[in-house]
């Protein structure tokens, strides 16, 4: 392709290669701080492609393809040729990887110590992710967290924080020297906005750390809190992940360590700053 | 009559949680979250091949059984024959 970037988030590689100069300036843009794949050799590649040579400027719009496809996914407007490969990035974590448990969540850590945050989406995961990260805590992922089946760590993935609707001001609020990307209006998911980790999430981002707490909050409830049972995480777990089936008995090996070693709460809050201060009295 | 049996021991991977036990099937790669009795059953079993009457008399010796119920044990038995956590031997 014409247009080719290629970055590391955590341990995992991407090419990404464009029929369009834009995308792959955004990405290059706001992924300035990152590494390029170990050895150069990317783990996936993704592409940005136009379905027919004239799309490419004639009402362009992003297909999005790569090592693993869904077939008919619907082409974005250019406009969002940024959020296309950051889907692109994201298809590719969620069919592709074999070398980690999945799990769609966000992760934040302190002193060595991961608390993981799943949930559905728009539970909140990222503008909480992001707020946690203004408090000081080193932001792991706000999207997927990496669990090593050989060892239980969870490994970061500090992809950019995508903020959606009303999480955008929350996290403008509390992280006013941030990094933020072009707003993207009318999106599949709303509007969106993506949001650089900081220096310290991004030099870290090869270490990993040992899970403390899984939460599974929601959004748009009085706050309360209840413990969930080992055997609730679990299925629940399983839900969220999107490899668990296909790493077969490893999978469950990560999983039940995991649900058995580290406690488990379910919180609901009505606002994000008491999210916040629910999370850091538990953690 | 039907006997059964209990899947064998190296195909499986049981795992208490808490209240729910967890069974890891090799043979087919699912997991399964199952509760009472499915576990009982399957350690009643052991690596005998019985009839759903022999099978809830050996129940009845290890647990105090409040309903002992053929059919309802038979029931259970055939969905575990259908998950494929035991199987059907049919006697000849």
């Amino acid at each position: 392709m014409r247009h080719v970037t290629a970055v590391r988030i955590g341990p995992i590689g991407f090419r990404i290669g464009s029929h369009w100069r834009g995308p792959i300036a955004a990405i290059e843009d706001l992924y300035a701080g990152y590494p390029a794949p170990d050895d150069g050799i990317p783990d996936f590649n993704v592409h940005l492609f136009a379905a027919r040579p004239w799309r490419r400027v004639l009402r362009p719009s992003v297909h999005i393809g790569g090592d693993f496809v869904i077939p008919d996914a619907a082409p974005l407007p250019l406009a969002q040729g940024l959020l296309a490969a950051e889907m692109g990035m994201n298809l590719q974590m969620a069919l592709g990887l074999r070398r980690y448990l999945l799990l769609h969540a966000s992760a934040v850590e302190r002193d060595g110590r991961a608390v993981l945050m799943t949930g559905i989406s728009g539970a909140g995961k990222s503008t909480l992710a992001a707020l946690l990260m203004a408090r000081g805590w080193r932001l792991m992922g706000d999207e997927f967290v990496l669990i090593d089946p050989a060892t239980g760590l969870a490994h970061a993935f500090p992809r950019l924080i995508s903020l959606k609707n009303e999480g955008i001001p929350v996290a403008e609020q509390a992280v006013p020297q941030g990094r933020f990307g072009p707003m993207l209006l009318g999106t599949p998911k709303g509007t969106l906005r993506h949001l650089v980790p900081d220096a310290r999430a991004v030099s870290a981002m090869a270490e990993p750390a040992e899970p403390a707490l899984l939460l599974f909050p929601r959004f748009g409830f009085e706050a309360a809190e209840r413990a969930v049972l080992p055997s609730e995480a679990f299925v629940r777990l399983t839900q969220s992940s999107t490899n668990y089936v296909n790493l077969a008995e490893r999978g469950f090996e990560a999983l039940t360590r995991l649900v058995r070693s580290v406690p488990s709460r379910a919180i609901d809050y009505p606002d994000a700053e008491t999210a916040v201060g629910m999370v850091e009295a538990l953690a | 009559m039907i006997r059964y049996r209990a899947a064998p021991p190296s195909t499986l991977r049981v795992f208490p949680l808490d209240a729910l036990t967890l069974i890891y099937h090799r043979a087919s790669g699912i997991t399964h979250v199952v509760d009472a009795p499915v576990p009982e059953i399957l350690e009643a079993l052991g690596d005998d091949a019985l009839t759903s009457p022999a099978l809830l008399a050996r129940l009845a010796e290890r647990f105090d059984l409040a309903d002992p119920d053929p059919m309802a044990l038979a029931v259970r038995l055939d969905e575990l024959a259908a998950a494929g956590l035991v199987e059907r031997l049919c006697a000849m």
